[in-house]
């Protein structure tokens, strides 16, 4: 039970990571981006690529996965994205929609369909067994891990988002984006950064998923909807929100899987549904903002 | 000024006259190009999907990510009736009608709440969970496996389905037809105006009286039936059901094909279902793994070039779009 909980738990934060680009990126340009899983599977493919061919440690191809998609990320808003961000919702679907088509079709070119499979180090793959009886922990060494780096990552966000500089000026472009321009914030230059970092984030997420979650082609299709639900359940304003329904979502999912097997999926979406009935906004949202 | 406007609401609601005569060749097609019935057949059902979802987003402005809900809905129900039930066609699309319908009244309370985003989720979310449903409940839908042995009645008692589609083209196209025009009339109401005042102003649309939730409820139903008879006509002429008809590739491209054909224009969807088609033929027969590649580009480049463009022809190349 509490290995399920731990599970759960890791789930979670990964989903936060990979989620939490979307969330930014949402609330900020109001922009509905559904090619960011396409983001998340390239960074999955650097690694494995990188792993693979050149033999480059697992923990240099995190970072190496980051950069790659953070730079991908800027490439792209500036080209391609920027003109999107004041067509209708519609128009910002199917172009996204397109986006992940192309991804799918051109992964499944380069790389064929079948499952990719990482090499953990060996430090990374044993377990630890805590307690005993119903109440046994057992984690994943790699599970820690994983809570480790999102944990960090998380705190290292937020501390970036309340403390510096550029974090006041994001929310203040989050909030209004003509009053910021108005006081002098490169709204532009925010924005570009953002989308980069919030890109990055995503490709190190696949990167680290790509052992849980499983790396194919299609997971940009399979995953995208999860995605949806942490920004649509938490709220596009703060990071707790989207982090809450990280966890919640990780746990449900998880928990539901091993409990009832026969349900599968059908609990999160069921649950998703049940939330955005009785708070359409999603579930955390700050009061007096857009 | 009353008169005027209403004469002019009148103007563009009188028959075309190349519309019978487009209809006529529709109708004809199948005996005029007999072995292309197949596609015919698909595209008639395509098409008729497609103006529902024009239904509520072209002229409502509701945007779904999960239209092939009802499609699926459609397509699993018509499919059942004939295996347990009775095998007539007829009944069996007014039955997968009736469920879709009640589907569609389940979501339309999900859908009358929250920003675009919600609706999105919700609407993909509902395809999701009719996917997952009808996987699991193998004993009933087959599961992965499809559900076969679906044997139809010959329709009107006197016409089999052959092999050829011929019977099965022309029974798609008449349906298409009917409902078409059913459509038709819908939109070109007053209830069909109010219906695209509440798609450019909500709130002015409230502001003047009319009952917005009410509408977007109605509209939404009548889209879910429409969806369902597509999806019947879908299991019927191939007597068979698979999961994929709930799959995300669908809404997709429905939603692909009604940009192609312009929203908010009856033909467009038409337009579209045509077009597309015929490039899925084409490019699936060049490339058949990675078709999906340039369908994804065309739709990069369509958003990019601005939607709108595509069927002005006249805006190509004079600048700005005139909208």
């Amino acid at each position: 039970m509490l290995t399920i909980l731990f599970d759960g738990i890791a789930y979670g934060m990964l989903l936060f990571i990979l989620a939490v680009g979307l969330a930014v990126t949402m609330g900020l340009m109001n922009f509905i981006n559904l090619a960011h899983g396409a983001f998340a599977m390239l960074g999955g493919y650097i690694t494995v690529l990188l792993m693979q061919r050149f033999d480059v440690p697992f923990l240099l191809c995190l970072p190496a996965a980051f950069i790659g998609m953070a730079l991908l990320g800027a490439a792209l808003e500036r080209t391609l994205y920027r003109p999107m961000y004041k067509k209708s919702h519609l128009d910002q679907v199917l172009f996204s929609i397109g986006l992940t088509f192309m991804a799918v079709a051109g992964m499944t070119y380069f790389m064929s369909s079948s499952q990719q499979i990482i090499q953990l180090p060996e430090w990374l793959k044993g377990r630890t067994e805590l307690g005993e009886g119903a109440w046994t922990l057992g984690m994943g060494h790699y599970r820690i891990f994983i809570i480790v780096v999102c944990a960090a990552l998380t705190l290292g966000l937020q501390y970036v988002l309340a403390r510096t500089c550029f974090g006041s000026c994001l929310r203040a472009s989050v909030d209004d984006q003509r009053v910021a321009a108005g006081l002098g914030i490169n709204v532009n230059l925010v924005f570009l950064a953002t989308f980069s970092v919030g890109s990055g984030l995503a490709g190190l997420g696949g990167a680290m998923g790509a052992e849980v979650l499983g790396l194919d082609p299609s997971f940009p299709l399979k995953y995208m909807i999860y995605f949806l639900i942490v920004v649509a359940v938490g709220g596009t304003s703060s990071l707790t929100g989207p982090l809450l329904a990280a966890l919640l979502l990780g746990i449900a999912d998880v928990a539901g899987k091993y409990y009832i097997p026969k349900m599968g999926a059908f609990i999160v979406y069921s649950l998703m549904i049940m939330i955005l009935i009785w708070r359409p906004q999603g579930l955390f949202v700050r009061k007096g903002g857009k | 000024m009353k008169q005027s406007a209403q004469a002019s609401l009148l103007r563009s609601s009188r028959l075309k006259l190349w519309e019978p005569a487009f209809w006529l060749i529709a109708m004809a097609s199948p005996w005029l190009l007999s072995s292309q019935a197949l596609i015919i057949n698909e595209i008639a059902i395509v098409a008729l999907f497609a103006i529902s979802l024009d239904m509520i987003l072209g002229y409502t402005g509701i945007v779904s990510l999960g239209h092939a809900a009802f499609l699926g809905m459609g397509a699993y129900s018509a499919a059942l009736f004939a295996k347990l039930v009775m095998p007539d066609p007829l009944v069996g699309l007014l039955f997968a009608m009736f469920v879709s319908s009640l589907l569609g009244a389940i979501c339309s309370l999900m859908i009358l709440r929250g920003s675009d985003l919600t609706r999105l989720m919700v609407t993909l979310a509902m395809s999701l969970i009719l996917m997952e449903l009808a996987n699991k409940l193998d004993w009933l839908t087959g599961g992965t496996d499809g559900l076969q042995g679906v044997v139809m009645g010959p329709l009107l008692g006197r016409f089999e389905f052959d092999l050829w589609g011929k019977t099965a083209a022309s029974y798609s196209l008449s349906v298409t037809l009917l409902l078409f025009i059913q459509m038709r009339r819908l939109v070109n109401s007053p209830f069909g105006a109010t219906l695209m005042a509440i798609r450019d102003n909500r709130l002015r649309a409230m502001a003047i009286g009319i009952p917005v939730n009410l509408r977007l409820a109605t509209i939404y139903i009548f889209s879910a039936g429409i969806a369902g008879a597509a999806g019947a006509l879908l299991a019927q002429t191939s007597a068979f059901a698979s999961l994929d008809v709930f799959a995300f590739d669908r809404s997709a491209d429905i939603l692909l094909i009604l940009v192609i054909g312009g929203a908010g224009w009856l033909y467009g969807g038409i337009t579209g279902a045509i077009v597309f088609k015929l490039m899925q033929d084409i490019l699936s027969s060049i490339t058949p793994q990675y078709w999906t590649f340039w369908v994804g580009l065309f739709l990069v480049i369509l958003v990019l070039a601005g939607r709108e463009r595509l069927i002005r022809p006249w805006t190509w190349f004079g600048g700005t779009s005139h909208k």
